[in-house]
Formats: C-alpha cells, sequence, structure tokens
C-alpha cells in the first residue's frame, strides 16, 4: 500500500521533468539554454521512472520468492539507469561545443569568455 | 498502471518532434534528438516493467549505446563541417 | 600487458553482469563463461591501443566508498536543486546567459571528466569546451551573476561550489 504510494509519487516526479523538459526546449532562445532543458531534466526525470519501475520490480521480486525473473529485470533496470546517467551529460559537452566551433553564438550573452579567446 | 506512463512520455515525444522538424540549426534538432533518445530509453523500460518482459529493457541497454555513439559522430560531423 | 588484463576483467565482469542467472554453476551456464571469456579477450586486443591505463589508483576500494558518499551526498541534492532552477525557468523565461571561464587546476583526464560531468548535470550550468593543455573549462552559465565577473579566470565558487576538491580527491 505505502509502496504504491511511492511509486505514484516518483512517477508523477519523473513525468512532471521529462514534461519541463519537452517544454524547455520550445520556451528557450538558443542552442545552449535548450541543452539546459534537455540534458538536465531528463535525466531527473529518467532517474525517477526507473526506480518507480526498480521498487515496484523489488517488490514483486520479493512477493514472488528468490527465483523469478523479477530480479533480472531489476538489475537491468538498473543498468539501463546507469547507462543514462554516463551517456548524457557527455554528449550535452559534444553538442555544446560541436554548437560553439560551428559559430553559433549564445544569445542574449551577458558574457562570452570563449568568443574573445578563441574566436 | 505503466501503460498510462508510457502515453505520457509518447505525447511528450511528439512534443519534441515539433522542435525537431523546427529547429533552426542544425545543433537545434541534435539538441531535439539527443532528447528524444533519453525518452525512447525511458519508455521502453516502463513498457518492460508494463508487460514483465526482460527483453525490452535489454534492447533499451544497447540503444542508449547506440544513440551515445550516434551524438557524438553527428556532433563531430556538425563540428568540422564533414569527417 | 597490464593494460590488456585489466580490461579483459572488466569486460568479463560486465558481460557476467548483462547476463545473470542463465544457468546453474554459480548462476552462470557453462556456456556462457566460456564465450564471455573470449568476448572480453578480443575485445580487449583490439583496444588496447586506445585504451591506455596509465595507473592503478582507481583500483583503491576507499575511492569507490569516496564517490558513493560524493554521488549521495553532494551530487544528487545538487542535481535536484538544478531541476527545479531549469523548471522554474522554463515556466517564467527569466535567463541571463553567459559563457565563463574556470581553472580548477585538475591534472588527470579522468578528474576533468568527472568534473565536467558534475558540472553539466548541476544547477544552471553547462560545461561547452576544454582546454587541453591547461585543463580549463569554458561554462555555459544561464543565470550570470555580477559579482562573479570581477576577476579573470572566474571564481570557481559561484560556477561549481566544492565539486573540484572532491574531483581532486576521487581521482588525483
Amino acid at each position: 500500500m505505502i509502496l504504491n504510494i511511492i511509486i505514484y509519487i516518483f512517477i508523477a516526479i519523473g513525468c512532471f521533468f521529462n514534461m519541463m523538459a519537452a517544454l524547455g526546449l520550445h520556451r528557450f532562445p538558443d542552442v545552449y539554454t535548450r541543452l539546459h532543458a534537455g540534458t538536465k531534466c531528463t535525466t531527473f526525470g529518467s532517474i525517477f521512472l526507473i526506480l518507480a519501475v526498480v521498487i515496484q520490480s523489488i517488490s514483486a521480486w520479493v512477493a514472488e520468492g528468490l527465483s523469478s525473473p523479477q530480479s533480472i529485470l531489476t538489475l537491468h533496470a538498473l543498468i539501463a539507469l546507469v547507462a543514462i546517467l554516463l551517456t548524457n551529460p557527455t554528449s550535452a559537452h559534444a553538442i555544446g561545443r560541436a554548437a560553439h566551433r560551428s559559430g553559433i553564438k549564445p544569445a542574449r550573452a551577458v558574457v562570452d569568455d570563449l568568443e574573445k579567446e578563441k574566436p | 498502471m505503466w501503460l498510462p506512463v508510457a502515453i505520457f512520455l509518447a505525447v511528450c515525444i511528439a512534443i519534441i518532434l515539433v522542435r525537431l522538424f523546427l529547429g533552426p540549426t542544425p545543433p537545434d534538432r541534435l539538441v531535439g534528438l539527443d532528447t528524444l533518445n533519453t525518452l525512447v530509453i525511458v519508455s521502453m523500460v516502463i513498457l518492460g516493467a508494463s508487460f514483465n518482459e526482460v527483453i525490452y529493457i535489454d534492447v533499451a541497454i544497447v540503444y542508449a549505446l547506440l544513440s551515445f555513439v550516434t551524438t557524438l559522430f553527428i556532433a563531430k560531423y556538425i563540428e568540422k563541417g564533414g569527417f | 600487458m597490464r593494460t590488456f588484463l585489466i580490461t579483459t576483467a572488466c569486460a568479463f565482469l560486465l558481460y557476467l553482469l548483462l547476463t545473470t542467472a542463465s544457468g546453474p554453476l554459480f548462476l552462470w551456464s557453462k556456456e556462457e563463461l566460456i564465450i564471455g571469456a573470449i568476448f572480453a579477450l578480443i575485445v580487449a586486443a583490439i583496444v588496447r591501443k586506445i585504451f591506455p591505463v596509465k595507473n592503478l589508483r582507481l583500483l583503491n576500494p576507499k575511492r569507490w566508498f569516496l564517490f558513493l558518499a560524493y554521488f549521495f551526498g553532494i551530487f544528487l541534492p545538487a542535481m535536484a536543486k538544478a531541476n527545479v532552477d531549469v523548471a522554474y525557468r522554463v515556466i517564467t523565461g527569466r535567463i541571463n546567459p553567459g559563457i565563463v571561464r574556470i581553472s580548477p587546476n585538475l591534472k588527470t583526464d579522468l578528474g576533468i571528466t568527472m568534473l565536467a560531468n558534475s558540472i553539466t548535470l548541476t544547477p544552471g550550468t553547462l560545461s561547452v569546451e576544454v582546454d587541453e593543455e591547461t585543463n580549463d573549462l569554458y561554462v555555459h552559465w544561464i543565470n550570470v551573476k555580477k559579482e562573479a565577473l570581477e576577476k579573470i579566470p572566474r571564481d570557481c565558487k559561484y560556477v561549481c561550489g566544492k565539486f573540484p576538491d572532491w574531483a581532486r580527491r576521487i581521482a588525483e
């Protein structure tokens, strides 16, 4: 019962942040600020959604006994979470660097050290 | 319990697809693609929990790693204007 | 040779993790163990030129515990704050962006990678470019504070707080 409430809360948080990521891609003016929305919010939302899956499958695992296939589901969901956590910031870094080297200026910037030092 | 979440994520993916089509510059589209990939991975995990099938999650892991390599290559292409 | 062995061990462990509960022999079936070892050897032979293991520091369990303490104690709270911050900016649309240069004085590649990833996932900042000679980071900042702009290079404490100290403790 209380587990179900926790799962629903996690799902709500995860869905909210994923929606924020999708809206942020439209609200922000240029590629760098869009990267903020697209990287942080989806990573955080994914953590909560996958944790909800993990909690649910662990409770099913405990209910069904040790040798149920739920154990594999738990482990693999955690591996998928680690893969997301490792790859998401790295690809954001790559996109930001590519955008700056291909000559896109940050919109409405108050300061740009990179532009001054490496034009 | 899980299918509404998957449908909600599909709505998010549809909103991101609009940015993918509109995006004025190539990096904008790439940001859209990267965000979309993450959401696809999460929906695969959710679907795996929904149908109680481990194979969906295995596909999600492989998709995560392959989409990472794809993003890096497109970023490299945009950076140099060619390979 | 050392590189080859360490890569083989890591690849084999990863393979075992992915194929857990496939059979009776210590949770793994005989076929999985054999094919896993063969693939680990092939992968290690292919990547031994591009994955040089320069030092064995990271095999020290003390650093793993430090990393876990950093991850759960400092990184996750900062990430939660970052997301509330970004959600607030998505709804209100108040931004004040800029790119600043910081010098965290880290020596190793692993340290700078950890710091850059931490910066990307924490409040209002995103690493854009790294200077490979001096290991300086260029950081896109969504809400530039006035007091951080007074001197060059910019002060680390406004951009990333205590992260450089932790990255140094774990990776160097």
